[in-house]
């Protein structure tokens, strides 16, 4: 049981790493069904309508984004529009801000998953396989600072980020203009190394034979060539892993960029989204196709790499 | 906390791999690896320390300062005169209560829904992976993209009204009423977290010893009884592990809040983020903001330590 449970691990804020469970494969489905059900229709109806009743807010955010305006606020709501338009959606990617979003959620969601997935698997695969003295220590001084809430850097990371020298109109000293706030960079800075995926990418990497190492020593490789040749091209699985949680993290990160950024230009997705609701009076047609736009790539994401989160052979989860 | 869990974990398993903790690792000289590490580990701890100590470091520093950019140049060291002053402010108390209430209030209705969806998804039937995968799709949207569409359903002329005065009651409202804002986010964010959780229950629910299930009914068990004395013991840790996690991370709430009400009415949403929210970027008090990231940081340290305490001791004779 412990041993099944042990990739629930803590982490602060998203997964769990896919190791390798327990779990003989076919096993699931041998597992026995606790329900009252029969395997058959009658379950099938059933968690039908519980699903149907929870996807409710979805599909009113389908339907109001294909409505035209006047029928947006007609009352009462139908949940099927009478004449389907895209013309919020032309709108918000022409006229808002959302073209401009989606380009700058690209650029700072590749950062990250750059910098976790180069620095962060490196890190874990050194912690993992490389003795060295103070290993250990240096591994737990990574966890703690995991554990230490995303706002108490807030205040300092913006005074810092704005005071980096010589760039943003600033001198040498740093001061005098905006520094890395209102970048790219900047809007990707917290993002670039998440101490999770260290973790995540240690415990993988701890899961594989050293004898691939010793193999490589034997043949005169270098510890890098151990690392690139051998060890990574097996790693694929963690780093598709740690590439997706990079992504969806960056994709829905708010706090950071509200504060780092002050350019519309700048922008990302859920800053152009919450720009809607501080309008007086809010566009709901052209909000939900924005907000339907502005999640489809993390939903195409999911649907594409589903089976890793949602079969329960990997035991995790992504939180959003 | 959960450093040391984690820790004992990876012990564990290390353990659980025969002993494996010295691996053979004979040849190649103890510095060419040490150097090696060192490359290896240097973007990512350069990175770390930039980006996350040097700022905890320099935030501890400021919440010992009345630093307030507008006012004066530089910072002003007071000692622990900021945590003075919010500690006797009460908008910070009251914003330690909504906190504690919007984080429990989500907990209260997320884990035993998500549970229950859990049990419901675990087994074969005509349409289940679908099923999996829609019941998912909550977590994987963004927290913004989701407060949109219950903006909406929330709104005087929204679907909750709408079903308010089909029923026949008179309408409410939901988010500019101090009485329902806080009770509706909860709901919201609650629906929002039924999704990922399911997925760690299911993952637990199907990792459970069938052998345990056959003994039981043999001996007479009945389904609620197996479910009682069986499931829900076995699923302590899981449990443990979905509360503290999602109790981390909800007491860090904010963009949600930020869309849906921005704290208002009169304050009654305003959780402790949204008050350092204002308090540094709306009143530039960096100071007293900083202060109060460090009591947050405090309260959420213990608030898992308490999750993990309490929880772990209850039903662990599985």
């Amino acid at each position: 049981m412990t041993a099944s449970l042990s990739p629930l691990a803590p982490s602060t804020e998203r997964s769990t790493p896919p190791q390798p469970t327990d779990q003989q494969p076919g096993a699931r489905r041998r597992a026995p069904s606790h329900s009252g059900f029969s395997a058959g229709w009658s379950r099938t109806v059933i968690v039908g309508l519980v699903t149907a009743l929870l996807m409710i807010p979805f599909m009113w955010m389908i339907s109001i984004a294909f409505k035209g305006p006047t029928e947006t606020y007609s009352y009462p709501p139908k949940l099927i529009p009478e004449s389907p338009t895209w013309e919020n959606f032309v709108q918000v990617w022409t006229v808002s801000n959302l073209s401009v979003g989606m380009v700058n959620s690209l650029i700072v969601a590749v950062l990250a998953v750059a910098g976790n997935c180069i620095g962060a698997v490196a890190a874990g695969y050194a912690f993992a396989k490389i003795d060295f003295r103070g290993s250990k220590l240096l591994f737990l001084l990574v966890l703690a600072t995991a554990m230490v809430p995303a706002v108490v850097q807030l205040i300092p990371l913006f005074l810092l980020v704005q005071d980096v020298p010589l760039v943003g109109g600033n001198d040498v000293i740093g001061q005098g203009g905006t520094g890395l706030l209102n970048t790219h960079l900047g809007l990707a800075l917290p993002l670039l190394i998440q101490p999770l995926n260290i973790y995540l990418a240690r415990q993988y990497f701890l899961d594989m034979p050293d004898e691939i190492a010793d193999a490589g020593r034997i043949d005169g490789a270098s510890e890098f060539r151990i690392f690139w040749n051998l060890y990574l091209p097996l790693a694929k699985p963690i780093v598709a892993t740690i590439a997706i949680l990079s992504f969806t993290g960056a994709w829905e990160d708010f706090l950071w960029p509200l504060v780092s950024t002050s350019s519309s230009s700048m922008q990302t997705l859920p800053l152009v989204l919450s720009s809607f609701t501080s309008s007086g009076a809010v566009q709901y047609g052209p909000m939900m196709a924005s907000a339907i736009v502005a999640s489809l790539p993390v939903v195409v994401l999911f649907l594409l790499t589903q089976r890793h989160f949602v079969n329960g052979l990997s035991a995790g989860g992504v939180k959003g | 906390m959960t450093v040391t869990a984690e820790d004992r974990m990876t012990t564990m398993i290390d353990a659980r791999k025969g002993g494996r903790l010295t691996p053979g690792r004979k040849s190649g000289s103890a510095r060419t690896k040490a150097r090696a590490a060192g490359i290896l580990l240097a973007p990512a701890l350069i990175v770390l320390f930039a980006v996350t100590v040097v700022p905890i470091f320099y935030g501890f520093y400021l919440s010992l300062t009345d630093y307030n950019p507008v006012e004066r140049a530089a910072p002003t060291f007071h000692g622990l005169d900021g945590y003075i002053r919010v500690l006797g402010m009460p908008a910070f108390w009251s914003s330690i209560g909504i906190t504690l209430t919007y984080a429990l209030g989500t907990l209260a209705i997320a884990v035993p829904g998500s549970l229950a969806l859990a049990m419901l998804v675990n087994g074969t039937f005509r349409g289940v992976k679908l099923f999996r995968t829609l019941l998912y799709l909550p977590r994987v949207v963004s927290l913004v993209a989701v407060s949109t569409i219950w903006l909406w359903i929330y709104s005087r002329d929204g679907l909750l009204n709408y079903v308010l005065d089909v029923i026949g009651l008179a309408p409410i409202s939901f988010l500019t009423d101090e009485n329902t804002a806080l009770v509706s986010l909860i709901v919201m964010r609650a629906w929002k977290a039924l999704g990922g959780s399911m997925i760690i229950f299911l993952a637990g629910l199907q990792a459970m010893p069938r052998d345990l299930y056959e003994a039981a009914s043999i001996d007479g068990c009945g389904r609620w009884a197996s479910f009682r004395h069986i499931t829900l013991p076995l699923l302590v840790p899981i449990t443990t592990y979905v509360v503290t996690v999602d109790l981390i991370y909800l007491a860090q709430s904010f963009s949600e809040i930020y869309v849906l009400t921005s704290g208002g009415p009169l304050g009654s949403t305003t959780v402790v983020n949204m008050l350092i929210y204002k308090e540094a970027f709306e009143y530039f008090r960096l100071g007293e903001a900083s202060s109060m990231a460090f009591i947050l940081f405090a309260l959420i340290f213990a608030l898992s330590l308490f999750s993990t305490r309490v929880l772990s001791r209850r039903g662990v004779h599985a």
